[in-house]
């Protein structure tokens, strides 16, 4: 029989089934999973339909999707099963997943609460065993009072199933002074996730991977520079760790002591405020990278902490010659304005 | 029949090979880059790739109606012929630097042109 028949007798016996939201579609032959969601009044945002203008991003938590489907996204977005809903002609059943938040959340224990620097607290809570995340994505935290914060996780999956995740107090910061003053060991807090594309895939063990963070932009910095290191990455490393002064920066003497340790792996903490920088570097963490790096055609980048810095950062990374799909980027936003 | 500006020019594969290099070259034009502050990249990327599908001949479903909204909010920021033009400038020479005959080129710059009107909101 020729091929082309064997094909089309195959959609025509093939109506996989689409389920979102609990509602099950049959997506008949032929049509994308975009075809069968819009005939089905579904509300999904769409614009090219043919894969290039990314509108239409959906995700389908549990079984990877047609590769076909994932063409042009990041590694870490196809990592985590999304594809275009455009571009897919599904062969089998597919569970999907539109908006993340919907995500329930579950109650955890705090296990510890320690102080990093005079801004910066280290929350160290217990995950549901259950919980599978790549370190440097983010999660939500939930106060009684529906207060919802987001914080990177600063670590590897380990076997006590703990977080860890670094809270920076603001001055008016109504959830970070609680995390820092009231909440204690032994207290439950609720936790959603994980969210976020800006993570470790070990693609190419040979990449140089250059890592540029602001105050807290560490916690997901860390997370990723633990991960690439137990999965054994072999090309260079660099983390520039950035603040205006002193109390902006913490975990310095580890990061110093892992460095002088691990042959491939650099660490420049930097002071952008003061002229008595002393043994550190002086100006903006972003600045002295890529003026340390003017090309970065080949190289991973990271990039977390402020917004302003982030998108900036990745302006000139790209402009360095960085493909756009290989800059992570995770900006900070505050939350509310006394946040 | 003989090939399409698109085939002649090599497809999906040179709007790949085009896209960057362009991206780049609008980027750190100062007479256009105000108009790209604060935009996600990854979307422009797309965007520009879009474009430049549509610029080579290729298929799209880009109507006139859609490049006037698109550019409106740009339109009430002061965009107007130079901007136009130096985009253009900038597509030719990306399609310089790989090598693109100046004969295509000037295909391709025939192909924008009629979008001009739309794009400014003319």
């Amino acid at each position: 029989m020729a091929p082309l028949l064997v094909a089309a007798l195959f959609y025509t016996f093939t109506m996989p089934k689409l389920t979102l939201n609990s509602t099950t579609y049959t997506n008949q032959a032929g049509d994308t999973v975009l075809d069968t969601l819009l005939a089905n009044q579904v509300e999904i945002p769409y614009a090219c339909q043919q894969g290039s203008c990314q509108s239409c991003l959906i995700r389908s938590p549990e079984q990877a999707p047609p590769e076909e489907s994932q063409k042009g996204l990041k590694e870490t977005q196809r990592a985590r099963n999304f594809f275009l809903a455009c571009q897919c002609h599904p062969s089998e059943d597919m569970a999907l997943e539109l908006d993340s938040n919907e995500q329930p959340f579950v109650a955890v224990n705090v296990i510890s609460i320690t102080s990093l620097n005079e801004e910066t607290i280290e929350l160290i809570i217990q995950h549901p065993s259950d919980f599978i995340f790549h370190p440097g994505q983010f999660i939500n935290l939930r106060r009684q009072d529906g207060i919802i914060r987001s914080y990177s996780i600063a670590n590897c999956k380990n076997t006590d199933n703990t977080l860890e995740l670094h809270v920076r107090k603001l001055p008016d910061g109504d959830f970070s002074t609680w995390a820092s003053d009231v909440l204690k060991a032994g207290d439950t807090i609720e936790m959603q996730g994980p969210f976020g594309d800006c993570f470790y895939i070990q693609d190419d063990p040979e990449q140089p991977l250059l890592l540029i963070g602001t105050g807290t932009g560490l916690a997901p910095l860390a997370g990723i520079l633990q991960d690439a290191l137990a999965k054994g990455h072999t090309g260079p490393i660099h983390l520039y760790h950035g603040s205006r002064d002193l109390s902006g920066l913490y975990r310095i003497d580890e990061l110093r002591t892992l460095a002088s340790e691990t042959s491939n792996f650099h660490y420049t903490p930097c002071l952008s405020g003061t002229s008595e920088h002393g043994e550190f570097k002086f100006g903006r963490a972003n600045t002295e990278a890529l003026k340390d790096f003017p090309e970065l055609k080949n190289h991973r980048i990271y990039l977390c902490g402020h917004p302003s810095m982030v998108k900036s950062a990745q302006r000139e990374a790209y402009l360095s010659g960085a493909a756009l799909h290989q800059i992570f980027a995770d900006a900070f936003t505050v939350n509310n304005p006394n946040e | 029949m003989s090939d399409s500006l698109y085939e002649k020019l090599g497809g999906e594969a040179a709007v790949d090979a085009a896209v960057n290099l362009f991206y780049r070259k609008v980027l750190a034009d100062d007479r256009i880059n105000d108009f790209f502050d604060g935009v996600d990249m990854e979307s422009q990327l797309a965007k520009q790739k879009a474009f430049l599908t549509m610029a080579f001949g290729g298929p799209n479903n880009y109507t006139g109606a859609d490049l006037r909204t698109g550019h409106a909010h740009l339109v009430e920021r002061g965009l107007n012929d130079s901007h136009f033009d130096a985009v253009v400038e900038n597509l030719g020479a990306t399609l310089t630097e790989l090598g693109i005959s100046d004969e295509l080129i000037g295909e391709v710059v025939a192909v924008c042109e009629p979008t001009r009107n739309d794009i400014l909101g003319k």
